[in-house]
């Protein structure tokens, strides 16, 4: 019985150590944030003797952080609401009327899946640029490209979450005259709340965290997300890197904040997402 | 009556399934398209210049030149170290944290969390770890491993590149073998310490054929992530040294636009699609032939 406890305290340990181990990264760039630079040039590992706050005040600045987060909430939040919104309207009229169109069209939203997103962006940002479409630098080019980029995975998930929808509901609805969109909107979406979560977290945190396609469409500093103004960061020239280390811990913290809000949900779309 | 009501039906049809299929056909389809053709052309996206049909010799060009094998093996390498790495650590961690134990949600919480971030912002936490932070590693434990100069010569780099991608998706890959994992009768593995097997004898005979399943998801998961990779690479080595450690996707986005050659760099995109649709059949192939045995 001993050797039993003593088996599992040592497992415990491990996994306490190896946890500690995963985190250092968070740990070394917190602590150098809070370095100045001469005692960062001394030793990059221990807690800084003074916690200087400079290199925040100088990193928001640099990276235009208020900017730059309400631009990331503001392109996530409306293209998230959009995809979960147009995406489960379209896999429900999609598992709803079976014809040979609808099945043409939910087989195009699957294959699509093998598109590597690099087979798409020169083309993209040719077609939209400025003397074509003209949707390059806007807050609804980008969103409209997410929504199209979106589409697939989250029509995808809604249409299989589709069959454990009674239908005898919505056919009681029709006979009492209710058309399509009262029944959508008032039946449907509500049962559908479960998997559109899932499709939020996983649209949301992809959109939050991607570099290439604004990189692409948004050009102008006022328009930049988060994951494009930590880049300015690592000029050409050798980085100051904890005014780096600044600006990066600035731009993971509204996402821990969503973690350990959110956890379970993402943990349980990281799933979905995954098995599909 | 009856004609009215198909034209109603067809309204409701369209503006339910229209504006999602709109947005999709227009960002995804129609560049798709466009871009395979402008894989057979000179395309150079400069305004003026005529796109002129040069038919396969994008794709020739493709295999004679240097610059593409060396991107192409790069991310063969990159890739197998990934599926080895990811999904020994994935399986590891899911092991580990299915024990009893009273800190098993908290490490579950703790090691899914760097699949969160962005590859860029972990690229460049990365990228200042193995520049600064293990020279003074290395200083102050004199351990050979943080000596090695991880970032300046290629083939260390492509591996400095898959310890930070098993670091931001080990924890992903954690959560679908816990999946796995639970699913798995908790009377059967006592069923078999009863009957003396060891730790090892249980996860080699009980656990690993049932978590296959996992390991095929698992598995291709990573390859294809792997061969999209493109963030991590940007911000950690940036192709350097030398251009020696530049993934199809970066090759791809430098063809372009660092040396004008869409069309060139447009047949590499299709190269790569090819590669990512063999791997998702062989996929499908392989999960079909598993249901059918099982």
């Amino acid at each position: 019985m001993n050797k039993k406890k003593y088996q599992r305290l040592s497992l415990q340990v491990f996994g306490i150590l190896l946890g500690i181990l995963y985190l250092s990264p968070f740990y070394i760039i917190v602590v150098n944030s809070f370095k100045e630079k001469k005692e960062f040039l001394l030793n990059t590992l221990s807690l800084p003797n003074t916690f200087v706050l400079d290199n925040y005040i100088k990193a928001m600045e640099k990276m235009g952080f208020l900017t730059a987060l309400k631009n990331s909430l503001i392109i996530s939040i409306l293209s998230v609401a959009l995809i979960v919104l147009l995406s489960s309207m379209a896999a429900w009229m999609l598992v709803r009327t079976k014809n040979k169109l609808s099945t043409v069209i939910f087989y195009a939203f699957i294959a699509s899946m093998l598109i590597p997103f690099q087979s798409v962006m020169l083309p993209l940002v040719d077609l939209y640029g400025a003397n074509k479409l003209n949707l390059i630098n806007t807050y609804h080019g980008i969103i409209f490209m997410y929504i199209g980029f979106g589409a697939s995975l989250s029509v995808i998930l809604f249409h299989g979450f589709m069959k454990s929808i009674p239908k005898e509901v919505e056919e009681a609805a029709t006979i009492d005259g209710c058309n399509k969109f009262q029944i959508f909107f008032n039946i449907v979406f509500p049962l559908l709340k479960p998997i559109s979560i899932t499709v939020a977290i996983l649209n949301g945190m992809w959109i939050w965290n991607d570099y290439l396609l604004p990189s692409l469409v948004l050009q102008e500093k006022s328009l930049r997300t988060i994951p494009l103004s930590t880049k300015y960061f690592f000029g050409t020239y050798q980085a100051d890197w904890t005014l780096a280390m600044a600006g990066l811990v600035l731009a993971i913290i509204p996402i821990i904040i969503f973690y350990f809000i959110a956890q379970k949900h993402i943990i349980k779309g990281a799933i979905d997402g995954a098995i599909k | 009556m009856k004609k009215s009501n198909k034209l109603r039906n067809q309204l409701e049809y369209w503006s339910f399934v229209g504006p999602i299929f709109i947005a999709f056909l227009m960002v995804v389809i129609i560049p798709f398209i466009i871009g395979l053709y402008y894989s057979f052309t000179n395309w150079s996206a400069i305004p003026g210049r005529s796109i002129d049909f040069i038919g396969l010799e994008n794709y020739i060009a493709a295999f004679r030149d240097e610059q593409f094998r060396i991107s192409f093996f790069a991310t063969i390498q990159f890739t197998l170290i990934c599926v080895v790495l990811v999904n020994i650590v994935g399986f590891f961690l899911a092991l580990l944290v299915t024990q009893k134990m009273r800190s098993a949600n908290l490490l579950r919480t703790v090691f899914f969390m760097p699949n969160l971030i962005g590859g860029i912002v972990l690229g460049y936490i990365w990228r200042f770890i193995f520049i600064k932070v293990f020279v003074s590693l290395y200083e102050s434990t004199g351990l050979g491993i943080f000596g090695l100069p991880w970032l300046s010569e290629a083939n260390q780099a492509i591996w400095a590149m898959a310890i930070v991608t098993t670091w931001q998706f080990g924890g992903y890959i954690m959560v679908i073998y816990i999946a796995g994992l639970q699913g798995i009768p908790q009377s059967l593995i006592e069923a078999a310490q009863v009957d003396g097997a060891n730790a090892w004898k249980r996860v080699r005979h009980i656990i690993f054929p049932l978590v296959a399943p996992a390991f095929t998801v698992s598995m291709f998961l990573t390859m294809s992530n792997s061969f999209k990779m493109f963030d991590v690479n940007l911000a950690l080595t940036n192709g350097d040294p030398g251009r020696l450690t530049e993934l199809l996707t970066l090759q791809i986005y430098n063809t372009a636009f660092t040396d004008s050659n869409f069309g060139q760099g447009q047949a590499y995109a299709a190269i790569l699609f090819i590669i990512i649709g063999v791997v998702s059949f062989v996929q499908v192939y392989y999960n079909k032939r598993r249901e059918v045995e099982m």
